[in-house]
């Protein structure tokens, strides 16, 4: 409740709700704000009007305009913003479960399976985060859940690495040693009295990840590794533009609309996960709680 | 101190082999055939058809058992042959080692306004903090650290090149290019802007200056914003000790305070953090050459996932993390350097 209090109270973090609000809404709303033609197998298809490769201005057909291949930006934006949803809770959740899995029994059980436990998170540490999944995603194929795979299968350490120092702590506060003493068994101790305890860092963590998951993601897009080619993804609509941001011979700005608005929802959505994991540090950490009034 | 070194480099080819390890099995998610490229140095032979692939399978023992080819691959890599790149049709690892010079040179140059903009924005907002500029810097911050590179990139590509035409494109022009593979000007290093100096070139060398500056800017704004909040909670938390509060109850200036005590050891954090950009820095360079098509490692590696050149991807990323791993060596024996408490453990 108090968490609460103090998320609104506070401007950056008030913004960073409001957006993310805003953003759920337009997800859960996406049917009603698009309109589906008969022939789409999946609504996640953008559907294309016509096949010509230079993108239109906004129209009334066209809310947002189109961009290369006659896709509507309007619909891509709006189904993207579940996609980038799945993308962003979907990775930090798959991460995070993993994570804290290797983390625990690493801290739990301590000796040479921590030790080896953690030159394995050394060595999945030692690639830059993004190379690999690129990497992974060549070798899986194109795909939504392809690049969840991957950027997830890069995405763990960090959860692993906060939740065992964690429990390292804890497991030698009193109230364990009096759990152990009253006969209660190692995978409950875990589940019941310790992981419960340690579990809001690896919140803070999980909301911060969130926003550079879906910057990742949308990388890849970029990139031509992310999902297939159609796909409502806010990448795919920014790599789509890409040839386009020269605009024409008299007009450098003519195609304006095939990147400002993409840009902008990323960057709006990944601001909105950053704002709120921002603020849930500032009262995570109690150094700073109370201190100041940002 | 060396003795802490050496037992740092003999931790050295137990992570390396530990990587190979990884991209190999990575390597071996593929099916044999798709992996006969890995193994195949000529690409014409792949031309026979299904039979010629079935017989080379064979021939190269993509079929054994997994430490058969895992001892088969590391002898190669550590003889240097890294396979063959379709996408580029030339072995991976003569590809590699001729880029190499072009990223490095884009890399170094952005860490520069990276490392000396946090030390000086975040010792600035820790000073004032929770003042104005403490705040406007740390909006500043959280909107570059969400700020897609390529949005940031094609936009300012939109604006200093497309608009006002200030700002090119690519790596040299073509007059450029065509002195630096003249028989005259002499290549040190293969880095433009370091060569066109020691050739005395001043030509080329405000030509490879120009090109630079779109995507140094670019990868710098967005590692920039997380470089000076780190400097900033370092900075502030320093800022509480009791030997600051000692200097200025000797009476010493503010300015000799925060510039001399206080800083010093703020950049300790800073050091380390420093090590782990550069391994982000590393993926903002793959995206930022293939905006401002920048003829390096970052577009070879992007083009070659493109066309699925599985030998090329591969390579790349094994010497990218060997890369890495040195660097993090190197910030690691620098904060040794730096923090005596670390050395004594």
């Amino acid at each position: 409740m108090k968490t609460f209090k103090y998320m609104l109270r506070n401007p950056l973090s008030l913004t960073g709700t409001l957006l993310l609000l805003f953003f759920i809404m337009i997800a859960s709303l996406a049917p009603v704000l698009t309109e589906q033609l008969p022939y789409q197998v999946t609504p996640y298809q953008m559907p294309r009007d016509g096949f010509w490769q230079r993108p239109q201005d906004p129209s009334s057909e066209h809310l947002l305009g189109t961009t290369q291949g006659q896709y509507d930006i309007f619909y891509g934006l709006v189904w993207g913003t579940r996609t980038a949803f799945k993308i962003g809770l979907g990775v930090v959740a798959m991460g995070a479960v993993f994570g804290t899995l290797i983390g625990s029994i690493a801290a739990f059980y301590g000796g040479l399976l921590d030790e080896i436990l953690m030159r394995v998170v050394d060595v999945f540490m030692s690639f830059p985060f993004l190379i690999a999944a690129m990497v992974i995603t060549t070798i899986l194929g194109k795909g939504l859940y392809q690049m969840m795979i991957a950027l997830a299968s890069f995405g763990w350490m960090g959860y692993a690495r906060l939740i065992r120092s964690e429990i390292l702590r804890i497991k030698e506060m009193d109230y364990i040693q009096a759990a152990r003493a009253g006969g209660v068994g190692d995978v409950r101790l875990i589940l019941k009295h310790i992981l419960p305890n340690s579990l809001f860092p690896v919140l803070v963590q999980a909301t911060m990840n969130t926003g550079s998951m879906v910057l990742s993601a949308a990388a890849l897009s970029f990139l031509g590794v992310g999902t297939e080619v159609g796909y409502a993804d806010w990448g795919q609509l920014i790599s789509l533009a890409r040839n386009w941001i020269v605009g024409t011979g008299g007009n450098p700005f003519a195609y304006w609309y095939t990147i400002v608005y993409p840009g902008l929802a990323i960057f709006l959505f990944v601001l909105a996960w950053n704002l709120v994991g921002d603020a849930l540090r500032d009262i995570l950490d109690p150094r700073l709680r109370g201190a100041s009034h940002v | 101190m060396l003795t802490y070194i050496f037992r740092r480099l003999l931790f050295l080819p137990v992570v390396l082999f530990a990587l190979a390890l990884m991209v190999f099995s990575l390597s071996m998610l593929l099916t044999p055939t798709q992996r006969l490229a890995v193994y195949c140095p000529d690409p014409s032979y792949m031309k026979g058809g299904v039979e010629q692939a079935k017989a080379l399978v064979e021939l190269y023992g993509l079929d054994d058992p997994f430490l058969v080819q895992l001892g088969r691959w590391l002898g190669n890599v550590i003889r240097g042959n890294l396979g063959w790149s379709e996408s580029t049709s030339m072995p991976v690892g003569q590809a590699l080692l001729a880029l190499f010079p072009a990223t490095a040179e884009l890399g170094l140059l952005a860490m520069l306004p990276i490392v000396l903009g946090a030390i000086w924005f975040g010792t600035k907002a820790a000073i004032h903090h929770n003042g104005v500029i403490d705040h406007s810097i740390r909006v500043f911050t959280i909107l570059g650290w969400s700020f897609p590179t390529y949005v940031f990139g094609l936009i300012a590509l939109m604006i200093f090149y497309g608009w006002l035409d200030w700002l090119p494109s690519g790596r040299l022009s073509h007059w450029a290019t065509m002195e630096v593979a003249s028989e005259a000007f002499r290549s040190y290093t293969g880095m433009n802007i370091l060569d066109a100096i020691l050739n005395g070139n001043g030509r080329v060398l405000l030509d490879a200056l120009r090109h630079m500056v779109l995507p140094v800017i670019t990868l710098a704004y967005v590692w920039w914003a997380g470089m000076v909040r780190i400097m900033r909670s370092s900075m502030l938390e320093t800022l509480r000790q009791d030997y600051v509060t000692t200097a200025r109850a000797k009476g010493l200036p503010e300015r000799v305070v925060h510039n001399r005590h206080a800083r010093r050891n703020a950049l300790l954090p800073v050091t380390t953090i420093a090590g782990i950009i550069v391994a982000q820095l590393m993926g903002g360079l793959v995206i930022t050459e293939m905006i401002f098509d920048y003829h390096g490692l970052g577009q070879f590696a992007a083009r070659a996932a493109q066309n699925l050149d599985f030998p090329a991807v591969l390579g790349f990323a094994l010497y990218f993390a060997l890369i890495l791993v040195v660097m993090n060596l190197v910030v690691d024996v620098l904060y040794a350097f730096l923090d005596p408490r670390v050395r004594l453990e």
